[in-house]
């Protein structure tokens, strides 16, 4: 396919790492003049460790600062933590998480023109212009997804189709008839929509040349099945509610992390046991100040998403930093035996089998005479399957041998039929724990 | 003369064999021979239908997975020793059985033979004097037209 590289604000994008540090200084400077005072968690949290405003001159000040965590929000729950006055809110989104509780963020008018801006900058990194029609199939709601892929077509000028998520019949027919040329779903639907319309034989009639996919991790194999069932570009696009929403990061064309857009979020990588600063490259929690946003501002939002950072700039000329594939949360992994155990080693390792398994997947993790027990759930696919025992027991012996490779534990390996784990059009739910740790 | 099998994965779950044999049934396709084979997680059903890949055809649009394989289906007749002597043409022939099941055939019995290599368990019962069942008329075997 024909590649052409756009750069939506190269002043930006492609900035010296200099420029940018002094432009996140200042703005740092005015986000914590904003907050102080204003916002009385800041406040108390700054005074409980001895800073004050003037203490913070420059963006190498930020370590002076203090945390704010998920737990902080739920606390701060609704409208605790917002820094304007409370009739300048334009939006609020929400986030269920995976845990059910609802996390909530307040945008004011310039932080929603802020949200569409990266979002249409990450849209431009896909290749996308304002002629381009984008079939969104995110959740529209208090999710993030759907408002923000909207928001991001809005200010990119092009069509956007607001089809919210469900429905594949639906889906499948509208993609077809609007002619859309990109579409942005999590990647697990995604995934869902491209078996169905292979399957429906509707490939070759479609337009469609990139995907936009978030808001739950993916592996690169998983990007590729997607690439080739519908002979596209897929593009990992990241954000979280609470920091924005969709459009904080994307990996571009050539997949080497996903960049951020830091002159708006000052990316942190927090070692996990001690909280020190990782080094380039070194894996750690992710943590957002973000500069601009003026409804909600976060300073050092502890993400719980695993990644290493690196700089320098990238084959498509943005100087962006680019953070790694998640590597899993801070509570998604699951210590298993003693061993850490994330549900995306599992979907690598599936991948890596080639055709043999379909990447769908469901892991319960049980405790059975105060053993860990950890069962695998892989659908057979379709192709593969065989109504031999002895066929399905050797498939069964070898996934169980792959796995145990790639996690260090053994495994339980449980075939199911192709299609019987659930396709998410929110977050996939991966793991279930059943161990009633007190 | 190999015949058409139609295979079922079945998970075990409560109300899966039921789910396929209410979708075979009320489809118009009737089962002649049929086998549950199970594992302890789950369940293979092997049957003999009166039109397989209609079979086939029904359970995947209900999202069941099925699968068609060829087998070869003996006729036995009632004689102390007869299978016996098959399976010993099939074992002398160097064809592997993979799995077999028998049906009531009248008279007669039969029985459904799954091998690494159908055609040659064919020619090998045949050339000792065996007879295999035609397509045609396993899939309606022991229908008795009104």
């Amino acid at each position: 396919m024909d590649w052409k590289e756009r750069i939506r604000d190269p002043k930006m994008e492609c900035a010296s790492l200099d420029e940018i540090r002094t432009l996140q200084g200042k703005k740092l400077v005015d986000l914590v003049n904003r907050v102080y005072g204003v916002v009385p968690f800041y406040t108390r949290k700054m005074k409980e460790l001895g800073v004050e405003p003037g203490d913070i001159r420059g963006i190498e000040d930020i370590t002076k600062l203090p945390y704010t965590t998920k737990e902080d929000l739920r606390d701060n729950y609704p409208f605790g933590l917002v820094a304007v006055p409370e009739k300048d809110i334009a939006r609020v989104q929400g986030s269920s998480g995976t845990t059910g509780k609802l996390t909530i963020a307040a945008y004011s008018k310039n932080d929603v023109d802020l949200w569409a801006e990266c979002v249409a900058r990450c849209l431009t990194m896909a290749g996308l212009t304002n002629e381009d029609r984008i079939h969104v199939c995110y959740g529209y709601g208090l999710f993030t997804g759907g408002m923000g892929l909207d928001e991001g077509a809005r200010a990119l000028g092009a069509t956007a189709i607001p089809m919210s998520a469900g429905n594949t019949q639906r889906q499948m027919m509208c993609m077809e008839d609007f002619g859309a040329t990109a579409f942005a779903c999590t990647p697990s639907y995604a995934l869902h929509l491209a078996e169905s319309m292979a399957e429906a034989g509707v490939v070759d009639r479609l337009k469609i040349k990139a995907g936009i996919h978030g808001a739950e991790p993916w592996t690169e194999e998983m990007r590729k099945k997607i690439e080739s069932i519908l002979h596209i570009n897929c593009f990992d696009i990241y954000g979280l509610c609470e920091v924005l929403g969709p459009g904080v990061a994307q990996d571009c064309i050539h997949h080497k992390g996903l960049h951020i857009h830091h002159d708006h979020f000052f990316p942190e990588i927090l070692n996990p046991a001690d909280q020190s600063q990782c080094a380039e490259g070194e894996l750690g929690e992710l943590t957002f100040t973000t500069l601009s946003k003026e409804a909600m501002p976060l300073i050092r939002y502890r993400t719980k998403d695993l990644t290493s950072i690196s700089y320098g700039t990238c084959d498509c000329g943005r100087t962006l930093p680019r953070i790694s594939k998640f590597k899993g949360r801070t509570d998604d992994m699951k210590v298993i035996r003693g061993v850490n155990v994330f549900p995306t080693q599992v979907e690598t390792a599936l991948l890596k089998m080639g055709g043999e398994v379909a990447p769908h997947y469901m892991l319960i993790v049980d405790r059975e005479n105060n053993m860990d027990t950890l069962t695998v759930m892989v659908e057979v696919d379709e192709r593969f399957f065989s109504d031999e025992i002895r066929q399905l027991d050797a498939l069964k012996k070898k996934i169980g041998a792959v796995l145990k490779q790639a996690l260090g534990i053994s495994v339980i390996v449980k075939l199911v039929e192709p299609k019987t784990i659930e396709r998410s059009e929110g977050k996939a739910k991966r793991v279930i724990d059943r161990r009633n740790l007190v | 003369m190999t015949i058409k099998q139609l295979s079922v994965f079945l998970e075990n779950r409560s109300g899966r064999m039921d789910e396929v044999l209410n979708v075979l049934g009320n489809n118009g396709v009737n089962i002649v021979a049929l086998s549950l084979a199970d594992t302890s997680d789950y369940g293979m059903l092997r049957m003999i239908v009166s039109d397989p890949q209609k079979g086939r055809d029904v359970l995947k649009e209900n999202g069941i997975t099925a699968m068609i394989t060829e087998v070869v289906a003996l006729r036995v007749p009632h004689a102390t020793g007869s299978l016996a002597k098959a399976m010993h043409e099939i074992v002398e022939g160097g064809v592997n059985v993979e799995y077999m099941y028998a049906f009531a055939n009248g008279a007669d019995a039969s029985a459904v033979i799954k091998s690494d290599d159908p055609q040659k368990v064919v020619e090998l019962l045949k050339a000792s004097g065996f007879d295999v069942w035609e397509e045609n008329e396993a899939y309606h075997a022991n229908v008795i037209d009104k």
